[in-house]
């Protein structure tokens, strides 16, 4: 498994994808490689614990809004939680807020999705 | 008295802006700037280096300079590369990425100009020098 992903686990149907450390172009395509793999098998919720990623870059976000595209076919939801106040700023910019959800905790995540 | 000033060298070899950041780091810690500011400042100056790797299609150096002033912070990223032309570049919408064929990334303007307070570019065949202020709140 690639190191900037941490865990894959599953909790009421949503997959929870846990990062660790720069969300770049690398960081983007080992989280879209899981999520697609688990679109193929029929899951369409997903979640990422951003805990450990202080740092993104804009190339890494994008490919986020590949798999929010992705969802769309599939009537699919992806989320996040645990974001420094400087990813959640960079979301907001690039218009991810308006297509997916920040939350604050995996509780209210999980709840909620 | 001469402003005090940081500079550093890159290579064109990937994360080297994470080398930048960490530098601009401890800039904002010597300048006392709030945790909201660094990661602005640094979350541009990522955008900044990423262009300037990208887009400069040459092979030489990326230079950063921080001139920290009484109440800003100034960063100028150069690059030695072809140029481009800023009129050019298309304010990017998500609605007009999602479900449509236009490529999703080409987003590093305007995040640079939405983190930072003033930003001006100039560019021409030598090269481009993006120059970027944070003022320091009071």
């Amino acid at each position: 498994m690639n190191t900037f992903i941490k865990s894959v686990k599953e909790e009421n149907q949503i997959i929870i994808i846990e990062t660790n450390g720069y969300l770049n172009n690398e960081g983007g395509e080992a989280i879209s490689a899981i999520c697609y793999e688990k679109i193929k098998v029929g899951h369409h919720k997903f979640l990422i614990n951003m805990a450990g990623t202080k740092v993104v870059n804009s190339i890494g976000v994008s490919i986020l809004i590949e798999i929010i595209e992705k969802l769309q076919e599939v009537d699919g939801r992806i989320g996040y939680y645990n974001l420094a106040p400087i990813v959640v700023k960079t979301f907001n910019i690039m218009g991810l807020t308006k297509y997916s959800t920040v939350f604050t905790t995996e509780e209210e995540a999980v709840g909620t999705l | 008295m001469k402003k005090p000033t940081v500079e550093l060298k890159l290579p064109i070899l990937p994360n080297m802006e994470l080398i930048a950041t960490q530098t601009a780091e401890v800039i904002a810690r010597h300048m006392n700037l709030t945790e909201e500011q660094s990661g602005e400042i640094s979350m541009a100056l990522i955008e900044a280096c990423i262009n300037a790797f990208e887009h400069s299609k040459t092979d030489a150096n990326v230079f950063i300079h921080f001139l920290i002033e009484e109440d800003s912070l100034v960063m100028k990223v150069i690059d030695q590369g072809v140029g481009f032309d800023k009129t050019k570049v298309e304010i990017p919408k998500i609605e007009n990425k999602i479900g449509k064929d236009e490529r999703k990334r080409g987003w590093g303007l305007q995040l640079i100009q939405e983190l930072m307070d003033s930003v001006e570019f100039e560019s021409n065949s030598g090269g481009t020098t993006v120059t970027m202020k944070k003022n320091i709140k009071q």
